[in-house]
């Protein structure tokens, strides 16, 4: 055996400090220690895995092609060197003499030590049913593993990930987004049923479901199949599901084996003291591998809490770790979760609970006696440090209870002309970055040293270099301390306002708002009256969630909704009446030609969307034209309008030699189910009778292309500056199912974009793959989305010029005075 | 329709957060805007910018943002606020019984 292969600088009388455990806990003590006394120890860190230090967390994001692994090591090697330390990396420690005060590696290395540290961490649970020693069968736990399902999804193929935790479903999303077909066993009736209730697990599967997964919860593991290497996982009820890698990420043990066999004291973890110290006194332990108090850690952020007791104990000055609540969220892109505290309910317990179906999101906050005690949010989770917040603080929300679950804007009325309160308002202590353990009042020291951007402030206290979830938060309070030095801050509806469009549109529905000003009121905005971007945008969010309800507030629409009309630069307006599908009609051109003589129409011209566009017309003449194009049966063609434009078509399998279907016959069906819809912005369709494509079907909001076997319909096209062709949404064989996908695609497009956004920018938002799940799998889903459609259609298909030409509102088309100079002077 | 000022009717003949015009023969439209906490205010139908027609624009808080390129006008004073250079002529307006009162004088210069 060797002996102390470490050369010692002579001289070099320190303390002998060896960690066992390269990982994130084992690396953070010696950063807090070397922060405290930087010379006190010679210190050596001996790693079982072959690297240097990462931030384990960052795996996932990692086998989901997120990041590399360069971009999430916490210390490299020159780290280690400019701090004297010396890494003895993929040479695991296999024996610990305490009466000698050695520890013994694979390899043969025989260290003495004064103090030793313990941080092993966990091993992952595998659970003992036959064939789990089968290759192909592996854990989540180490770059290793990454590197082994990155080679199997290589390969291409079926995944299975036994455990629906947070490690279980970020392991399945990294490989469902890699390319492999993946089924998810659980066997509770819920996912993450330690960290989130029920209603927060379905929503959580469902939109698992909807990214391609499978998910079976109540699922009982038999035994994994395999000649030689796994080929399936049979359940206990007989199901077989074809498997070519199986993850195991049903939990974890704390790694004890080193320290049972070194005969320390152990319970399920190795049993220390509030300074991390074992039975042994030479020896501390930090990490998962510890059982503290009768409670063993899954998560980082107390084993940062961790290191510092351990670090002041080591430096002399004792703290003392006190366990706190916890707080998780989930790391996959897109699914927002966050859940704290305890929400089991019990004695006294009261919940509060906000639920937006429409919308996906669930928040339930539980009360007791006037104390925040646990908090579930889903599809929301701006407000979880402020739950979490409240909670560690322990402080009374009587006050607030009532308005406790819309969030800390709201909750907290005053200060809204800042769009920053919220984050002002949190307290020092408040934790801002749940990776790193990041509190708000270090992030804001750190600021004060002079980190003047959010690049600095990441690499000066770590805040926001992990996960990246509290960024918003990073840089609000880059901006609160810095004023308008920085860019940053959380996008708002406009300057009247603190929240953003989604929010408003959340409250809006949630409370059921019907006008303008009440909306004004209920969310404190700082204005009296608006202005000219929120006011169009509140108008129109009424009327999407009430249809039929709202109060319409004609004085905050854009002048061409309200006259019907497009405004000119000269101040005429321009008319086009509808043309169902771009037909017309003998009686329809005469009547055109009479108003343009009539009224002395400058020009008349065909316009790019298959219509004519009359130009020139005073306001005054407006009703008089709408008159006279009714009775020969036109109606408003909304040209004007955040609306249904136009139904363009081609000529189709009636004429034309190609054609594959009628897409006139059903461009006017989908315009006449259509027409005077209200949208975020305007919205154009065009049905084209075969791939040739002369109504330019694929840079429409809605484009159907006709083949033989039926419809492709697709979505998000735009031209405009920037030209943006569709997408396929999907293929269907009758007319009736385009019709319904159409009404279903509008309405899902009314409900979800933001005021001003048209479908391209939306569809690029929220992605394609959003999109089809909300449309695509659930039949009943897509169904109540375009009833929910057809019944606003009931409000909005009436012709707006009918009632003006019958003599609605004539005071916007008239003076409402008159004056004559040259007789006044007589 | 005689004397220093000229009586163009009630005030509720004008929307609240909202405007109507004042034809002037052989000139250009006068634009009476009524806001949200019920003042009123009169100026030239026409921006500074590209002589947009202000009267059709959104009125909100004491300001008229213009129908064409979105400046936005104050009715006080008739200048172009924020990052925006210009100017619209102003009327002097008054209400009096519940009457709008346009000063003949202001009307008949801004038109000019
Ligand atoms: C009349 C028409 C030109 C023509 O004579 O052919 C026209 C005229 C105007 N277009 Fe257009 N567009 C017309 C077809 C189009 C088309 C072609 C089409 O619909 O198939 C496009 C490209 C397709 C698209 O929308 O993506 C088109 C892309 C635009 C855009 C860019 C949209 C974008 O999202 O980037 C604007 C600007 C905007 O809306 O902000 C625009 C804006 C305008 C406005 C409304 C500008 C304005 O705000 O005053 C013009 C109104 C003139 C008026 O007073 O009538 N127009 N415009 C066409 C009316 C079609 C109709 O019958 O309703
Ligand atoms: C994929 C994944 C995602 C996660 N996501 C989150 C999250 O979002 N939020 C959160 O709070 N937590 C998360 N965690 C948990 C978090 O990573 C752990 O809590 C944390 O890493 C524990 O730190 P530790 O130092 O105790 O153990 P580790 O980081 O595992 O370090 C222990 C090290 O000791 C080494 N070792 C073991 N035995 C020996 C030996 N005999 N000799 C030498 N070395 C040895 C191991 O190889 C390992 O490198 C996640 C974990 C994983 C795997
Ligand atoms: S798209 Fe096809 S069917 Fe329609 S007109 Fe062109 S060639 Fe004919
Ligand atoms: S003309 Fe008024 S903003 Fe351009």
């Amino acid at each position: 055996m060797k002996h102390e292969p470490i050369a010692v600088p002579p001289g070099d009388t320190r303390d002998h400090l060896i960690v066992i455990g390269n990982g994130m806990a084992g690396c953070r003590a010696v950063e807090e220690l070397l922060a405290r006394d930087p010379a006190r120890y010679r210190v050596t860190i001996i790693g079982a895995e072959p690297l240097v230090n990462y931030n384990r967390i960052m795996l996932s994001p990692v086998l989901a092609g997120e990041k590399t692994f360069d971009e999430i090591v916490l210390n490299g090697f020159d780290w280690y060197a400019d701090n004297g330390i010396t890494l003895l990396s993929g040479d695991p420690v296999v024996a610990i003499d305490r009466a000698a005060r050695t520890v013994t590696s694979r390899s043969g290395l025989v260290l003495d030590y004064d103090r030793l540290l313990i941080a092993t961490g966990s091993d992952p649970f595998i659970i003992p049913v036959p064939g789990k020693d089968l290759p192909g069968v592996i854990g989540f736990r180490d770059m290793k593993d990454v590197d082994h399902m990155l080679a199997a999804a290589e390969r291409g193929g079926s995944a299975v990930v036994i455990g629906g935790g947070l490690l279980g479903l970020e392991a399945a999303h990294g490989l469902s987004l890699r390319g492999m077909t993946v089924t998810v066993l659980h066997i509770m009736p819920t996912l993450m049923e330690r960290q989130l209730d029920e209603a927060a697990g379905w929503l959580l599967k469902t939109a698992l479901e909807a990214r391609g997964q499978t998910i079976l919860t109540g699922a009982d593991t038999a035994e994994i199949v395999g000649d030689g290497r796994v080929e399936a996982v049979r359940l206990k009820d007989g199901t077989t599901i074809p498997a070519d890698l199986v993850v195991m990420a049903v939990g974890i043990r704390p790694s004890v084996a080193l320290a049972r066999e070194a005969g320390l004291d152990i319970g399920r973890g190795i049993r220390v003291d509030d300074h991390m110290v074992t039975s042994d006194p030479a020896i501390l332990a930090v990490g998962e591998c510890v059982e503290h108090d009768g409670q063993v850690y899954g998560l980082v952020a107390p084993l940062w809490d961790m290191c510092r007791a351990l670090a002041d104990g080591l430096a002399g000055r004792p703290s003392g770790y006190r366990p706190a609540p916890t707080s998780t969220k989930l790391k996959v892109a897109g699914l927002d979760v966050f859940s704290a505290g305890d929400f089991s309910g019990g004695d006294g317990a009261e919940d509060i609970v906000l639920r937006d179906a429409s919308r996906g999101i669930y928040k339930r906050v539980v009360v007791k006696e006037d104390r925040i005690v646990g908090a579930v949010l889903y599809g929301d989770t701006a407000d979880g440090n402020w739950y979490f917040d409240l909670l560690k603080k322990g402080e009374s929300v009587g006050d607030i209870r009532d308005v406790l679950i819309f969030g800390q804007a709201f909750a907290q009325g005053g200060g809204q002309a800042d769009p920053r309160a919220a984050v002002a308002a949190l307290s020092d202590e408040a934790e801002i970055c749940g990776c790193n353990g990041v509190s708000k009042g270090r992030v804001l020291a750190c600021i004060d040293g002079g980190a003047h951007s959010l690049d600095a402030v990441r690499s000066g206290c770590k805040a926001s270099a992990s996960c990246g979830s509290c960024t918003g938060i990073v840089e609000s309070l880059l901006a609160l301390r810095l004023g308008g030095e920085v860019e940053a801050g959380p996008k708002t509806l406009c300057k009247c306002t603190t929240f953003g469009h989604d929010d408003v549109r959340r409250e809006i529905v949630a409370q059921a708002m019907r006008s303008i000003p009440e909306v004004m009121q209920k969310l404190h905005w700082a204005t009296p009256d608006g202005c000219s971007s929120c006011r169009p945008a509140l108008n129109y969010y009424l009327l999407c969630a009430l249809p039929g309800d709202y109060i319409d507030d004609q004085q905050s629409r854009f002048v061409n909704e309200r006259m019907h009309a497009n405004i000119q630069k000269d101040g005429t307006y321009s008319v086009v009446p509808r043309m169902w599908g771009g037909l017309t009609s003998p009686k329809e051109l005469r009547a055109i030609a009479d108003v343009v003589e009539k009224y002395n129409a400058p020009m008349v011209k065909v316009t790019g969307g298959q219509r004519l566009d009359i130009f020139g017309i005073r306001k005054e003449d407006l009703p008089a034209v709408w008159a006279d194009l009714n009775a020969a049966g036109m109606v408003s063609g909304h040209a004007y309008g955040k609306s249904l434009r136009t139904v363009k078509t081609c000529v189709g399998s009636e004429w034309c030699r190609f054609g594959t279907q009628d897409s006139t016959g059903l461009g006017v069906k989908i315009e006449r189910s259509t027409w005077g819809s209200w949208m975020p912005h305007k919205f154009k369709i065009a049905v084209s009778g075969c791939p040739r494509n002369c109504a330019e079907a694929t840079i429409k909001d809605f484009g159907v292309v006709c083949v033989d076997s039926g419809y492709e319909l697709h979505v998000g096209g735009n031209g405009g500056i920037r030209v943006r062709a569709t997408d396929l949404l999907c293929k269907v064989a009758t007319e009736g199912e385009a019709l319904e996908m159409c009404a279903a695609f509008i309405q899902l497009y009314r409900e979800e974009a933001r005021y001003l956004e048209r479908t391209a920018p939306w569809i690029e938002r929220v992605g394609l793959a959003y999109v089809q799940s909300r449309l695509l799998p659930d039949a009943a889903a897509r169904a109540a989305l375009a009833g929910r459609f057809f019944y606003s259609q009931r409000f909005s298909q009436d012709d707006p010029w009918a009632a003006r030409a019958a003599g609605d509102a004539q005071d916007i088309h008239a003076p409402m005075a008159r004056f004559t100079p040259v007789e006044e002077m007589a | 329709m005689t004397g220093d000022w000229l009586d163009i009717g009630w005030v509720e003949e004008i929307p609240l957060r909202g405007s109507r015009t004042v034809q002037v023969d052989g000139g250009d439209d006068i634009a009476v805007f009524r806001t949200g906490d019920n003042r009123v205010f009169a100026l030239l139908d026409r921006c500074p910018h590209k002589h947009g027609r202000l009267s059709q624009g959104i009125v909100h808080g004491g300001a008229v943002a213009c129908p064409l390129h979105n400046w936005r006008i104050s009715l006080a004073t008739g200048e172009a606020l924020g990052e925006d250079r210009g100017c619209t002529p102003t009327v002097p307006v008054k209400v009096s019984g519940g009457r709008v009162l346009l000063c003949r004088a202001g009307t008949l210069k801004a038109a000019a």
